[in-house]
Order: C-alpha cells, then sequence, then structure tokens
C-alpha cells in the first residue's frame, strides 16, 4: 500500500466516524473558523491594505500601478510594439523544428493562463463592479494594458535565471532571478529578498490560489443545490486536489487542462453573444464605465473608489507583477528568455482587457446594479451597489448572465468549479516551488506542503468571503511589494536583452522558421 | 548519386512491413540509402500543467531514447544485416507533417508507409495520419497494406 493510498484510507476512517458529530454543529463550526482566520490575519491585511497618509488611497495600489507605468515606459510601450511579435511567437513560426517536443510558447503561455484565467475574471470583476460601479472597468482595463509590461519584465526574468537541473527539469520564478541576479550584479540583500518572497508565495498559494477559489465555487455549488456547511465542499476538494498533487492522478488535472480552454472559450462566447443581443445598450454600457471612471457614478469613494476597485481587482485577476507567471513560463524551451516576456505579455491582456471586460460589459448591459431613476446615479447600500436579488462576487455574475440565459447559472457553476480547480492545481505548484526553495526539494519537505495546501482548502471553503477575499488580496500583493522591489534593480538586464533581441530581429539574424 | 528513401514506422507489426516493402524496393533500384523514421505524435498547442512544463524536457529525452532503443536500434541492427546503407531519426511531431518534412530536407526519391493502424471514430473524424500524408506528401508516397 503507498503513501497515498494509506493516507485516503486514514482520511476516509476518520470521516466515516467523525461526521454525524461534526454535521451537528456544522454552522458554529463554520462561524468559528471564519472567527479564528479573520483575527489571525487581520494585522497582516491592515498592514498591506493601508492608505497613503491623508488619503483613502491603499499604497499597495499605488504601488503597482507606478510599477506598471515605469515599466511601460522604461521598455517605451513593450505592450504595442511588440504584439503582433508576440502572437507570432505563439503560433510558433519563430520556433526550432529540432525543439519539437520541448515546452512551446503556447504551451507556456497556456499553463500560465490555466492558472490566472478564473474566478478573478468571474467573481473578482463582480466584486469590483458591485462596489467600484461600472467605471472600475475602464481602470481595470487600464491596468491590464499597464501590466503587461509588468508582465513581459518579470517573465524574461524567469527564463533568464530560471535553474536547469542535470535531469533536464527547470526551476524558475522571482525566487531565482532575485537571487542570482542581484548576486551577478554584486546587489546585497538578494538571498534575504527571494526568501521573503517565497513566503509570501506560499501565503499567495494559500490565500488567492485556494481558500479564495474553495469559497467562491462553495458559494457556487450552494446556490445551486441549497445551503450547506462550506467545510463539506472544501474536504470533497482537498481530496481530489490531494489525489492529483499528492497521488499523481494525473487523468484528473489531464481532464480539467482540456475542459477548462473549452469552458474559457464557451464563457466568452456566452458573454459576447448576450453582450450582441443587447448591441443598444453597447453604447449606453461604455458611457457608464467612462462617466463612472471620473465621477464614481455616486459609488463609494466616488472615481477614487473606483480607481481602487478596477486596479486591486485587475491585479488579483491578472497577476502582472506579483510574479507567479513568471515561474510558469520559466519552463518554455527558447534560446533568447526575452521571448518568453514578450508571450507572456499576452497573458493580462486576454485575462483582463479581453476577458474581465466581457463580465464587466455583461454585468453592466443586464441591469443587476441599481440605479437611482431621479439621480441616474446607483444605489449603494453598505458600501457596495445594490442589485437586483441582493447578490454580490460570483452569485452577481451569474444572476447577470441568468438574465439572458435562464440555465446558464449551471453552466457558471461548472466553469467556477473547474477554473477553481484548476487554478488551486496551478498555485499548489507556484507554492511548492517556493516552498522547495525556502526548506530544499525532497519527498518529505514536498508532502508537508501538499498537505497544508489541503487542509487550507477547508479552511477557505468554511470561511465567509469578506476574510478570504482579504487575506487573499494581502498575500498575492505582499508578493508584488517584493518581486517588483527585484525588478527595479534587473529591469536593465532585460533592457540589454531587449536591445540585442531588436538588433538581431532587424538584421535578419532571427529568422522565422515557418511563414 | 544514390536513390534515399525514407521509410515510416509505427512501432508496431505495419511498421515492419514497411520496412520489408523498402528492402525489396532498394534492391530493385540497387544504390539506395534508407532512411528511417519514428514520429513521437506530438503537439505544440496541448495543454500541459506547470509540473508537466517543468518536467518536459526530461520526458521528451526519455521519449527519445525508448523510441531509439526500442525501435530505431533494432530497425537499424536489421538493415545493416541484409547489408543496407542505413540511418535512423526519431522525431517530435504530427506525423504527417514531420515525415513530409523530412522527406523535404533530405530530398528523398519516395517515402514508404504502412496502411495506418488507427480505426473507428478517430479516423472518421480526424482521418489517419496515412491518409494525411498522401494527400499533402511533396513526395511519392507508397503504402504498404
Amino acid at each position: 500500500m503507498n503513501i497515498f493510498q494509506k493516507s485516503m484510507l486514514t482520511v476516509g476512517a476518520a470521516f466515516a466516524t467523525t461526521a454525524p458529530a461534526i454535521a451537528q454543529e456544522a454552522a458554529s463550526m463554520d462561524e468559528r473558523v471564519n472567527a479564528a482566520f479573520a483575527k489571525a490575519t487581520g494585522p497582516f491585511v491592515n498592514f498591506i491594505f493601508a492608505p497613503i497618509p491623508g488619503t483613502s488611497f491603499p499604497w499597495i495600489v499605488m504601488w503597482l500601478v507606478i510599477a506598471a507605468t515605469i515599466f511601460t515606459l522604461y521598455f517605451a510601450f513593450v505592450q504595442l510594439k511588440y504584439f503582433g511579435h508576440a502572437i507570432s511567437l505563439v503560433k510558433g513560426d519563430y520556433s526550432d523544428p529540432n525543439d519539437a517536443g520541448e515546452v512551446s510558447h503556447f504551451q507556456a503561455l497556456a499553463t500560465a493562463l490555466s492558472g490566472t484565467v478564473g474566478l478573478g475574471n468571474i467573481a473578482g470583476v463582480a466584486v469590483a463592479v458591485g462596489i467600484g460601479g461600472p467605471g472600475a472597468t475602464f481602470w481595470m482595463i487600464l491596468a491590464g494594458l499597464l501590466g503587461m509590461a509588468s508582465k513581459f519584465t518579470e517573465c524574461t526574468l524567469g527564463v533568464k535565471y530560471r535553474n536547469e537541473y542535470e535531469d533536464g527539469t527547470v526551476s524558475g520564478g522571482p525566487m531565482y532571478y532575485i537571487s542570482k541576479g542581484f548576486k551577478e550584479r554584486n546587489l546585497p540583500g538578494g538571498g534575504f529578498l527571494a526568501a521573503l518572497f517565497s513566503v509570501f508565495c506560499i501565503l499567495g498559494a494559500l490565500g488567492g490560489g485556494n481558500m479564495f477559489q474553495a469559497n467562491q465555487a462553495h458559494a457556487q455549488i450552494s446556490g445551486i443545490v441549497g445551503d450547506y456547511p462550506g467545510w463539506i465542499t472544501g474536504i470533497i476538494f482537498a481530496i481530489v486536489v490531494f489525489m492529483v498533487i499528492v497521488g499523481g492522478v494525473k487523468s484528473i488535472a489531464r481532464v480539467t487542462e482540456k475542459v477548462v480552454p473549452f469552458m474559457g472559450v464557451l464563457y466568452v462566447a456566452a458573454a459576447l453573444i448576450i453582450i450582441l443581443m443587447n448591441f443598444d445598450k453597447i453604447g449606453w454600457a461604455f458611457g457608464q464605465i467612462f462617466a463612472g471612471a471620473f465621477t464614481g457614478l455616486g459609488v463609494a469613494g466616488g472615481m477614487v473608489g473606483a480607481l481602487i476597485q478596477g486596479f486591486k481587482r485587475a491585479a488579483f485577476s491578472n497577476e502582472a507583477g506579483v510574479g507567479s507567471a513568471a515561474i510558469a513560463h520559466s519552463a518554455v524551451r527558447t534560446k533568447e528568455p526575452i521571448t518568453e516576456g514578450f508571450v507572456s505579455l499576452l497573458e493580462p491582456f486576454i485575462d483582463t482587457v479581453v476577458i474581465c471586460t466581457m463580465t464587466a460589459l455583461v454585468i453592466t448591459i443586464s441591469g443587476q446594479l441599481m440605479i437611482d431613476q431621479a439621480t441616474g446615479n446607483y444605489i449603494v447600500e453598505n458600501g457596495s451597489i445594490a442589485t437586483v436579488g441582493g447578490t454580490s462576487g460570483v452569485a452577481l455574475t451569474s444572476a447577470a448572465f441568468a438574465s439572458a440565459f435562464s440555465w446558464f447559472p449551471y453552466i457558471l457553476a461548472i466553469a467556477v468549479i473547474l477554473f477553481a480547480f484548476s487554478t488551486m492545481i496551478s498555485w499548489s505548484y507556484y507554492g511548492l516551488k517556493a516552498w522547495t526553495y525556502l526548506f530544499g526539494e525532497g519527498q518529505t519537505s514536498e508532502l508537508i506542503f501538499k498537505v497544508i495546501f489541503c487542509i487550507f482548502i477547508v479552511i477557505g471553503a468554511a470561511a465567509s468571503l469578506g476574510p478570504v477575499i482579504d487575506f487573499s488580496d494581502a498575500a498575492i500583493f505582499a508578493m508584488a511589494v517584493v518581486n517588483i522591489t527585484g525588478l527595479y534593480f534587473l529591469m536593465s538586464v532585460v533592457k540589454q536583452e531587449l536591445h540585442s533581441y531588436r538588433t538581431r530581429l532587424q538584421s535578419g539574424e532571427i529568422k522565422k522558421f515557418h511563414n | 548519386m544514390s536513390a534515399k528513401l525514407v521509410v515510416g514506422l509505427d512501432g508496431q507489426g505495419s511498421g515492419d512491413r514497411a520496412l520489408a516493402y523498402a528492402k525489396r524496393l532498394a534492391k530493385l533500384i540497387g544504390s539506395c540509402d534508407l532512411i528511417i523514421v519514428y514520429v513521437i505524435e506530438w503537439s505544440p498547442y496541448s495543454f500541459q500543467t506547470a509540473e508537466e512544463n517543468a518536467q518536459r524536457h526530461k520526458r521528451r529525452e526519455e521519449e527519445i531514447a525508448t523510441a531509439k532503443k526500442r525501435i530505431m536500434e533494432p530497425a537499424l541492427a536489421s538493415l545493416k544485416e541484409d547489408g543496407f546503407e542505413a540511418r535512423g531519426i526519431v522525431r517530435h511531431g504530427d506525423v504527417a507533417d514531420t515525415l513530409n518534412a523530412i522527406c523535404v530536407e533530405e530530398r528523398a526519391e519516395q517515402l514508404v508507409v504502412s496502411r495506418s493502424s488507427e480505426g473507428g471514430f478517430a479516423k472518421r473524424i480526424f482521418g489517419s495520419s496515412t491518409a494525411n500524408l498522401v494527400m499533402s506528401a511533396s513526395v511519392p508516397v507508397t503504402v504498404v497494406g
């Protein structure tokens, strides 16, 4: 009997003997988990979201925006200049046929996207629009466009400084480029920053990459089958994730990896159909987005409130500057690290500029957000815009889609569960890489992290959305604090790479293999 | 200058039939080099997890080593025994596209493949590699039944 079978039997036996007793205390257990979790994470959350003195603007949001703007200017709008080239690279035009069988640019992009496209695009956008109004969409798109430059910088470095081991496997990400890049440039503190990033990456993996996913998957399921304790969803998810990441049951991951892109396409197609069905409202919806972006249209905090929500949710959704994508992209086979940077800049575009905007447009057009007919402003209750059914988060998106297709919530529920699952699998890998960077590679060390990861699924499903989303955001943004610090010191390396690549591309030294 | 024949193997009995026919053909031609090819079916557009990506290079090397050991080396040994000049190529990719690309690279006179071993539903929907090859090849193709 292998370790996986033993563990499964132990979990099963424990569950069978304790289930009836636990069921009686189900509700109170959820409450206890929630209270303990909120108390434990409060100080960390408060620090990350502390406002800039004298304003209501969280310093962390400013940090991300400034970084994305600096990278955009420093690389002279690389996201616009090399957008077409990025698509050529993904199509394989520049891929050496002798490298067939290695990880392609398309695969690296698809893997990274499966970690980012998910609940951030469905639930996160609903949170942004529900609090910040349609105007948040404008800032979200802007953050997505600027974030493309951050992603370009971190993913180039991710490939350049990755570790390639003798057995042919690779490990990469901010912890590697910060430690190796700083050492190469004789800068102090690289080891400390890399370790700090790893700690935050583990927290991010447990928060946004895990608890938030489990929480919203439970919200979606209970919305359809009726309310029941979250920890039950948590245990089921934990068992399935355990089977994949510990038991190595690749078939589950493989099915998910194939179904998730299909669900993504289906989601965008449904959104497009709804938008086209209401083509007479498209102009009005964009009007609301632009007017709301600069006036707030009555939302809490006005324009700044819309801006904060837009930037926060965009960063949470596309993870530009966070450093997670650099871990995913570093496995690609290329002789030119910068090519993966170009490819990665498509990620915030697809995730935020396309998919998040679709969600926001559907919510706006569906009329779920209640407007005061007298003033034309949105009706705000308890800091959020009042919605038709009192919904928020993923339930708001679900209601918006249901206004056009009554059956869509069922499809969305499946999509949310699959997105949640694939994001968890991706983040379990990111967290594991950070964990092994800190504690070394080895079966026991890896197993400890994987078990902790599964326990947090149960906590995430049981806790209520507020504390979970706060902690998830805080942990992900804490990664960005360290990662962007590293990027500032290493961005000149990327500039040298860009200059060298551009010169060789223009001289014809770098050629297309396929036309 | 000797003629070049490219032979597509599939690691099954049908590939052996293609090889046997290529030997007969080579004898009839006289001065002839045989290039035997095994293509590991792979698409750059498939979806993989981050962990699979991290291990991909290692897996690729293992796949090539296994194909060389189990398919290529026995085939080359049998050809050498029979007195033929032969070499082997193992590559990843779409079977039809890759075989055709190798024929073009090597300036082969002809490509010899066996009838497809695929069948049923998949063949009806996507067509077989052999059928695709016959339709798109840049060199004459002989399909051995």
